[in-house]
Order: C-alpha cells, then sequence, then structure tokens
C-alpha cells in the first residue's frame, strides 16, 4: 500500500496529530511555567498548594481539547476501529484543515493561559482570600480554546466520509 | 535558550512580599516607647534568630544576611546583583586606604560580606596590588591612594572613591539587560549628584570641586546643576523643577531631613512597578532593595529611640515603604 495512493488518509492522520503535538505542546509549556511559580510559593507557604495547583492545571485544557478532536478524527476515518476508511484526496485535506482551529489555538492560548497563571499565582501569595478572582484571569483565556474546540468538533464530524 | 523569566524566583519573592513591613508597622515601632520595646516587636515580627542578642546591630545584620541567604537560595547567577554591592565594595576601598595611610587598625570601618573581602582590600591596598581589584576599581584606587599620600587631604580622597562608586554604578546600569538596573543606576547617580549640589551649595564648596565629585548621567544636566549650586538652594529647586527630580525641589524647600528622605524614596518610587511585573529578574532585584529600604528606615528609629528624639522627628525621617 503506497503512501501516495492514501493521501487522503495521510492529511487526514495528519490533521489529529496536529491536534494532540500542538495544543499538547502549549499545554506543556502552560502547565510547565505555572508550575514553577506554584513551587516557589509553595516553597515559601506549603498551605497555598491546594490553591496553586488547581490555577496550575488550568492551561492543561488545551492538550485534552487536542486529545478529544484527535480521537473524534481518528474514529471518523476508522483507524481506531482497524479499518481505515477510503478517503480521497480532497476529504483528508478537508479534515485536516478541520483540525487545524484546536490545533493553533491550542498551542497559543496554552502559552498565554501559563503566563496568566503564573501572574493569578502571584495574586494567590499575596492575597490568598482573592483566589476566585485570581483564577477568573486565566479562566478568561480558555475560551478562546473551547471555541476553537467547538469548531473542530462541528467541522470534522460534518465533513463526510 | 529562552531568556530566564525568573518565574520560581519571583513566585518566591510574592510570598515573601507579606512579611515586608508595612506603613502601619512603621506606625507601631515609631508608637514603642523606647528601643528594648521596638526590638521586642522587631522578634516578635520575626526578626533576628534565635541565637541572636537582644541588640540593635546584631538583629540588623541578621536581617542583612538572612535576605542574600533567601536570595542566593533561588537565584542560580549572583552577578545581577553585582551593582548594588558597589557602594560596599567601594566603601571598603576608602577604608583600606585609610587604614594604610593612617598606618594603623581602625576598628568597625569595613562592611562584611563584600565581593573582596576586608583583609583582602587591606592587602591589595598595603602591597600597592591594585591591578588585583576589578578593571572598574583599580585605576581609582590607584589615584585615590596616591592622592591622600602626596596631599594628606582626605576629603579628595573621599570624592575620587565616590565619583568611581557613581560611575561604576552607571556603567554597570548602562551594560545591564534588566530594565530595573538600568532605572536603579540612573536614579542613584542622579539622586547622589542632587545631595552634592545641596551639600556643596551648603558648605559653599566651589565648581571645581562639585564637577570633580558628580558623576554623569542621562536624567540630568551635571554642569547646570553645578552653576545652580552656585546661584543659591532657590537655583538648586528651579534647576530640579524642570526635571523628572521636581519632586526634589519640594522636599528642598520643606527641610534638610525631608530632602534625604526624598533621596531615598526615589529607588523605592523606582522599583514600585516591580510589584505588578510577574517575570524577569526585576521584582527580586527590587525586593533587595526593598529590604536594604526597611533595614535603614528600623536603623532610623531604633537611633530615634536610643537617642531619645520625639516621635515627630523620627517620623519625619522615615522612609516610604516598598508595601
Amino acid at each position: 500500500m503506497s503512501i501516495f495512493e492514501n493521501l487522503g488518509l495521510v492529511y487526514a492522520l495528519l490533521g489529529a496529530a496536529l491536534a494532540v503535538i500542538l495544543a499538547g505542546m502549549g499545554s506543556a509549556y502552560g502547565v510547565g511555567i505555572a508550575g514553577q511559580a506554584a513551587s516557589g510559593v509553595v516553597t515559601e507557604d506549603p498551605s497555598k498548594f491546594a490553591k496553586v495547583l488547581i490555577i496550575q492545571l488550568l492551561p492543561g485544557t488545551q492538550g485534552i481539547y487536542g486529545l478529544l478532536v484527535a480521537f473524534i478524527t481518528l474514529s471518523k476515518i476508522g483507524l481506531l476501529g482497524g479499518s481505515p476508511a477510503d478517503l480521497d484526496v480532497r476529504t483528508g485535506l478537508l479534515i485536516l484543515i478541520a483540525c487545524l482551529p484546536v490545533a493553533l489555538v491550542g498551542l497559543v492560548s496554552a502559552k498565554h493561559q501559563g503566563r496568566t497563571a503564573v501572574a493569578a499565582i502571584g495574586i494567590v501569595a499575596k492575597k490568598p482570600e482573592q483566589f476566585g478572582k485570581a483564577m477568573l484571569f486565566p479562566a478568561m483565556v480558555e475560551t478562546y480554546a473551547i471555541l476553537s474546540l467547538l469548531i473542530s468538533i462541528l467541522a470534522v464530524t460534518a465533513i463526510q466520509v | 535558550m529562552a531568556k530566564n523569566q525568573y518565574t520560581y524566583a519571583v513566585a518566591r519573592i510574592r510570598s515573601m512580599e507579606v512579611s515586608l513591613f508595612s506603613q502601619a508597622v512603621i506606625e507601631q515601632l515609631l508608637a514603642c516607647k523606647d528601643e528594648k520595646q521596638c526590638i521586642q516587636l522587631l522578634q516578635e515580627k520575626g526578626w533576628g534568630n534565635a541565637d541572636t542578642p537582644s541588640d540593635a546591630e546584631a538583629i540588623l545584620t541578621c536581617e542583612r544576611e538572612k535576605t542574600w541567604a533567601e536570595i542566593g537560595s533561588m537565584i542560580d547567577d549572583m552577578s545581577v546583583f553585582d551593582v548594588l554591592s558597589y557602594p560596599d565594595l567601594f566603601h571598603n576601598l576608602k577604608a583600606a586606604i585609610k587604614v594604610v595611610a593612617a598606618g594603623k587598625e581602625i576598628p568597625g570601618v569595613f562592611i562584611n560580606g563584600t565581593q573582596i573581602g576586608p583583609e583582602e582590600m587591606l592587602d591589595i591596598v598595603k602591597n600597592k596590588e591594585f591591578e588585583k581589584l576589578p578593571d572598574f576599581m583599580a585605576e581609582p584606587a590607584r589615584e585615590a591612594y596616591e592622592t591622600l599620600l602626596h596631599t594628606q587631604d582626605g576629603q579628595l580622597c573621599d570624592i575620587m572613591i565616590d565619583r568611581a562608586t557613581l560611575e561604576a554604578v552607571y556603567q554597570a546600569g548602562k551594560n545591564a539587560e534588566d530594565d530595573i538596573i538600568r532605572e536603579y543606576a540612573e536614579s542613584t547617580v542622579a539622586v547622589a549628584d542632587i545631595k552634592i549640589a545641596v551639600r556643596s551649595q551648603k558648605t559653599a564648596k566651589s565648581l571645581e570641586f562639585m564637577k570633580q565629585a558628580m558623576a554623569e548621567c542621562d536624567s540630568l544636566d551635571v554642569d547646570a546643576l553645578c552653576k545652580a549650586a552656585l546661584g543659591g538652594m532657590d537655583a538648586i529647586g528651579e534647576y530640579l523643577e524642570g526635571t523628572v527630580y521636581k519632586g526634589g525641589a519640594q522636599a528642598l524647600r520643606e527641610s534638610a531631613s525631608a530632602f534625604e528622605c526624598w533621596c531615598d524614596n526615589q529607588i523605592i518610587e523606582t522599583i514600585r512597578p516591580q510589584l505588578y511585573n510577574p517575570f524577569t529578574i526585576g521584582p527580586v532585584v527590587a525586593y533587595v532593595l526593598a529590604r536594604e529600604n526597611e533595614i535603614k528606615t528600623v536603623r532610623i528609629i531604633l537611633t530615634g529611640k536610643q537617642n531619645e528624639l520625639p516621635e515627630e522627628s523620627i517620623r519625619e525621617r522615615v522612609r516610604e515603604m516598598y508595601v
């Protein structure tokens, strides 16, 4: 089975891979940088562990969104069931493009959410009673990751295979 | 490799800022009836260690050491703080030159914990091995030493080293990658120049003396400041009104201690934006400067209480707090 004969399937798989790789990279960066800040706060005041952990985890959702879209895509093209669909190049490209919103927005939003989470952890360090407000700032960034997830899911499911 | 964002260090600093003295704590200290009560309050606030004697100087020294130990535990490359240690380093040079020139030991003139220790500095000056000093110190040290030996003019030696200190701080600021160091250096040199102008005016120093003592910086025109100082205190105020240091003109009109206070507050004003900066070395440097300011303020209060100065008189000298 030549790769060129199954270019449609390759494109679709590339879309799923990008959704996982880019969104996952963004989340790894975001959770990582927020983790550094969380460690700094816990070094001085271990009682704030739970609060800073919740904020640290916020940028991790993009990676989950990427995984979700990849699952739907793999299921759509039959790779999960072990019988890959016979995709033409046009359909494969359509699936690839459908995966891009969650991949790209996931990457950028997770990085920014991580940096916002660092600033929010700074609030918790000084004013732990303002935890609720502090959490809202990084949560705002989440909106755009959710919008891109929605579009990717709608697009992938709408494509006829 | 991405530029170090100091995320971990800044988060730790944010937690540590909670223990910095606010204006309210300073008020509590001012309200204490004597030095003993102040020391008791400081100990309740966690100042000093279990084995630190209940002595003002021992507690303040312990707090200074604690700050550097904490910073050392979170920052790998401490060279970024070199600029903050230049005044102490040059102070030790000045002390070593005078000790060598006097030919006798003078106790308590050195500051410990500098990049070049007191004994090493004394050996360098004794053996005239100035090349062992960092480049920015070697030539000024040699010149100051020879000037003192030839003229026996201690003040001239002092202003040569003080000017070299300002130039070293300014150059370090110019070479620094971080904005906070650049702003600190600019502010330090400008405030020192203004102080020189004010003191020279009060002691009727010559234009030549002022030019010898002042260091160039971007935010002040040293020539104009010297000429203003020759014209009187009002002329200095008028000149400052046209610069970013117009608060200094107002403080000069109030009193000498208000002016000294303004000078120190300038540094706090420079670092205050770092309270809202979650990345870079800025908040860490700001914390160190804030601690220095806090220790200085406590020292002023304790000295005031020791000398039984009235509360209002001490209050006038109290510096602005960072938090």
